[in-house]
């Protein structure tokens, strides 16, 4: 338990000894002008600190559809009907509460809430995307409207591995198993893909979507020319309201080009909401009551209160840092960097000109994300397919705000599908291109290991 | 006046020096002016929850007599005393925002007692659905307790409330599909073999939300009652920048964020009775009323019998005009949301050039320029205020 006592004054780095620099400008507000100052269980539902007069208000009608649990059509709120007919929530707070993280099942025979299942086949649609599932779409809706069936749900079933670090402290992991269950439509087609997805955290978003594609595509290194064992990879993607292919940046496999997009698919897929972009239900064939059931007009969801929704998204504040300055934050900052997280983990960027939202742009930012596909290695992989993604590759999540996650949601479960409960565990998960930092986090001593949490905890 | 300066520094003044000379300047918030200011708003706050409490009790007597034998006349005596008990509560609200014993982190029962807008489906299935909502759903809630409600207030998504003062309302008026005034349930609802089925459990969901309503209500009274080992003691301790901090923060977050923001701007704009605060019993217009005079009843240091000190003595003695603009802004507020034609939900209907909603948006700006006049407030008083 030989501890270096670090100063934070000019420390030669020799002989092992780490230097450790203060934060750079800026760090401490990792939203730059938006940044707000909480460390409550609101922590991730307020608004851009710099939004200011009538924009403001947009931000708090976005919230309040946001919020709004849409009904079965017909019904008297004309607005707000047409819910289904299937479908995971009937709102989009239920799987983001309070704009946070959702957590998978704990209990056996729980039936998810904030994790959802998104189902293809091999193949490609005519854009390049995944292919549906011909019986259940393309994604399983365990929910449904009275007289509908719904499609049936996932069961998670679970397994510990066991592992240790260099040190010997051994540890468990957690690997889920999930079986279909209660299909009302018979099999699946026999090669179906499965892939799970929890709810993220929602702050930040309109700033990521300000990082100019120029910027990603300058850190994508797909050959990995530097040599460093890191491939970060740009997915390509359809953009249904451009008519183009473009940079994906968001969901878990950047499989959507914007939040707009982001937005009206996640309307269509988890609550059953048709927009102008996507003007169909998911119900496939087989599905004749899904199918017959009456709609909430066409489109559901009308082009304002889509553009107010993606308005609250864009707007929402990431929390400054805790304790920025505290050595053992800082000592885990040094030891982040060293172990080669921050190589996909970008934690700086400075965001463009977004015409029309000026509190976002020219931002200096520290989401720690670069936004690219990685190949996590086949513990992770969910073996489907995203557009350019593959069945291994996951798109780098951002970190900021990540610490506030056990106050607002009350849990720590992390990860695509919420298998870590822990950061802890969510580190030790990391394969694949991820393999050599998470070695080097295997071989630290428990001081080391503690302060690298305490520096993630702090974000 | 060389003396003032003298005496202004023996009584806790702060010498400043710049550019070289002695330039004394005056702390906005003496400790004997600022402690008065502070106990009386504690002593206010205790008399306004008090009032609520006694309220709740009151519509407490009106439901149990109703639940014991529904009848039109019971269930309108019910209403009466629904809308009386929202008068001392909606002026409570100005005791929000800080962290206090309403709203902290930790134990504050405010999303329990006052949260919406409520999905009316959660509760007690809507348009005449039996199927649906705690009331019907005798397989997941096989028996009603309090502990049930708040169970299941907010339970997967922050529309379903379902306790509180809007849980009462919806069951004591239902939907509001009126143009013209609020919604009708018919007593007949809370009738074994009436107009729907599940009488008993609604009867026994009315009187579950009502007793848990009071516990709440009485939960925060305690922690303000004077003489005790609780938050009023504590707080009317604490320095005077502290103390002040919290008035004007609760005070700032209401009128500004939450009064003309959430409550009116979002309605405003969707057009949507969805959004409005009180949706079932058209009360809004009241409510919105009594939060902005919740707001002036602590600038001005008064509530009910309580009768001291408020922020406006701090005020006047650093700078009498920006007493006088802040007086006049809350008036103002008041008096724009009064001329707001009732019902709310129809207020904010139609073109922009109709007279409810200009009215609506009148009230907004007026509220908006009392935000801005408190934040130069606590400016005069030596704090930064940071608005959500």
């Amino acid at each position: 338990m030989r501890r270096a006592l670090i100063t934070l004054c000019c420390l030669l780095a020799c002989g092992g000894e780490r230097e450790e620099e203060g934060p750079e400008p800026g760090e401490e507000l990792p939203g730059g002008a938006t940044t707000v100052h909480d460390t409550t269980r609101n922590a991730f539902t307020l608004v851009a600190r710099n939004l200011q007069g009538e924009r403001r208000d947009a931000f708090f009608v976005g919230n309040a559809l946001f919020n709004r649990n849409w009904v079965t059509a017909p019904a008297s709120t004309e607005g707000l009907d047409g819910l289904g007919p299937t479908f995971n929530a009937a709102s989009c707070a239920a799987c983001h509460f309070k704009d946070g993280r959702g957590k998978p099942p704990t209990e056996p025979g729980e039936k998810a809430q904030a994790l959802l299942f998104r189902l293809s086949i091999p193949g490609e649609d005519a854009y390049g995307g995944p292919l549906e599932d011909p019986v259940y779409g393309g994604q399983l809706q365990p929910l449904a409207i009275l007289g509908v069936p719904a499609e049936g749900w996932v069961e998670l079933g679970r397994t510990e591995r066991p592992g240790q670090y260099a040190d010997g402290t051994p540890w468990s992991l957690e690997v889920p198993q999930y079986t279909l269950r209660d299909l009302a439509f018979g099999p699946p087609h026999p090669q179906l893909m499965m892939s799970p997805r929890v709810a993220p955290v929602m702050v930040g978003l309109g700033l990521l979507e300000a990082i100019p594609e120029a910027r990603l595509e300058a850190l994508a290194d797909p050959e990995d020319r530097d040599g460093d064992g890191i491939s970060g990879r740009v997915n390509h993607v359809w953009d249904v309201e451009h008519r183009a292919t473009r940079v994906g940046r968001f969901g878990w496999k950047a499989n959507k080009p914007s939040l707009q997009h982001q937005n009206a698919g996640a309307f269509r897929g988890d609550l059953g909401i048709t927009s102008d972009l996507f003007p169909t239900h998911d119900c496939p064939p087989a599905q004749e009551a899904c199918r017959a059931a009456p709609n909430g007009g066409e489109p559901e969801l009308d082009a304002r209160k889509l553009e107010q929704v993606t308005f609250y998204t864009r707007m929402l504040a990431v929390p400054a840092r805790r304790e920025p300055n505290e050595p053992e934050v800082l000592e885990g900052r040094a030891l982040f960097r060293e172990a080669g997280c921050a190589s996909c983990h970008v934690p700086r960027h400075e965001t463009g000109t977004m015409a029309d939202a000026p509190e976002l742009s020219g931002q200096v930012i520290f989401p720690y994300t670069d936004l690219l596909l990685h190949d996590m290695g086949p513990d992770l992989a969910d073996g489907r397919p995203d557009f350019e993604a593959t069945g291994s590759e996951w798109r780098t999540p951002p970190l900021w705000g990540i610490g506030l996650v056990k106050t607002v949601n009350r849990h720590t479960r992390f990860l695509h599908d919420g298998r870590a409960r822990s950061l802890e565990e969510a580190i030790l998960w990391h394969g694949g291109e991820a393999e050599r930092a998470r070695e080097h986090f295997r071989h630290l001593s428990a001081p080391e290991r503690a302060a690298l949490l305490r520096f993630l905890e702090s974000l | 006046m060389k003396k003032h300066g003298w005496v202004a520094l023996m009584t806790g003044a702060l010498l400043l020096t710049s550019c070289g000379e002695d330039a004394v300047v005056v702390d906005p918030l003496p400790e004997q002016s600022a402690r008065p200011v502070i106990q009386n708003y504690a002593a206010l706050t205790y008399a306004n929850y008090t009032e609520a409490v006694k309220q709740a009790k009151a519509m407490q007597t009106v439901i149990d007599a109703f639940v014991a034998s529904p009848s039109k006349e019971r269930l309108e005596a019910a209403r009466t005393a629904w809308l009386a008990a929202r008068d001392s509560y909606g002026q409570s609200e100005a005791f929000r925002f800080y962290g206090g014993p309403i709203d902290n982190e930790d134990d504050g029962p405010e999303g329990q007692i006052n949260a919406w807008p409520l999905d009316e489906n959660y509760i007690d299935g809507a348009a005449g659905s039996n199927t649906v909502g705690i009331i019907a759903d005798t397989v997941n809630y096989p028996s009603l307790t309090q502990g049930t409600l708040l169970e299941a207030n907010e339970r997967d998504s922050e529309v379903n409330i379902s306790s509180g003062y809007h849980a009462i309302e919806f069951l004591l008026w239902g939907e509001d599909t009126s143009e013209t005034g609020p919604g009708d349930r018919p007593f007949t609802d809370f009738v074994d073999g009436g107009t729907r089925p599940n009488a008993d459990r609604r009867r026994q969901y009315l009187t579950l939300a009502t007793r848990q309503l009071i516990e709440d209500l009485e939960s925060v009274q305690v922690q303000w009652a004077p003489g005790q080992d609780n938050y009023a003691r504590r707080f009317t301790a604490e320095a005077p920048k502290e103390a002040v901090l919290k008035i004007l923060t609760g005070l700032g977050s209401l009128s500004g964020a939450e009064l003309a923001g959430e409550r009116m701007a979002v309605a405003y704009d969707n057009k949507d009775q969805e959004d409005e605060h009180s949706c079932f019993s058209d009360n809004t217009h009241q409510d919105l009323y009594n939060n902005a005079l919740g707001i002036q009843n602590v600038y001005l240091g008064a509530y009910g019998s309580v009768s001291g000190q408020g922020l406006s003595t701090l005020v006047a003695a650093v700078n009498p005009a920006l007493d006088q603009k802040m007086k006049a802004r809350l008036k103002a507020s008041l008096d724009a949301i009064r001329a707001i034609p009732a019902p709310f939900d129809q207020a904010i209907l139609g073109a922009d050039s109709s007279p409810g909603r200009q009215k609506v948006k009148a009230a907004i700006d007026a509220l908006r320029a009392q935000t801005d006049t408190l934040v130069e407030v606590a400016t005069a008083l030596g704090i930064t205020l940071n608005l959500e």
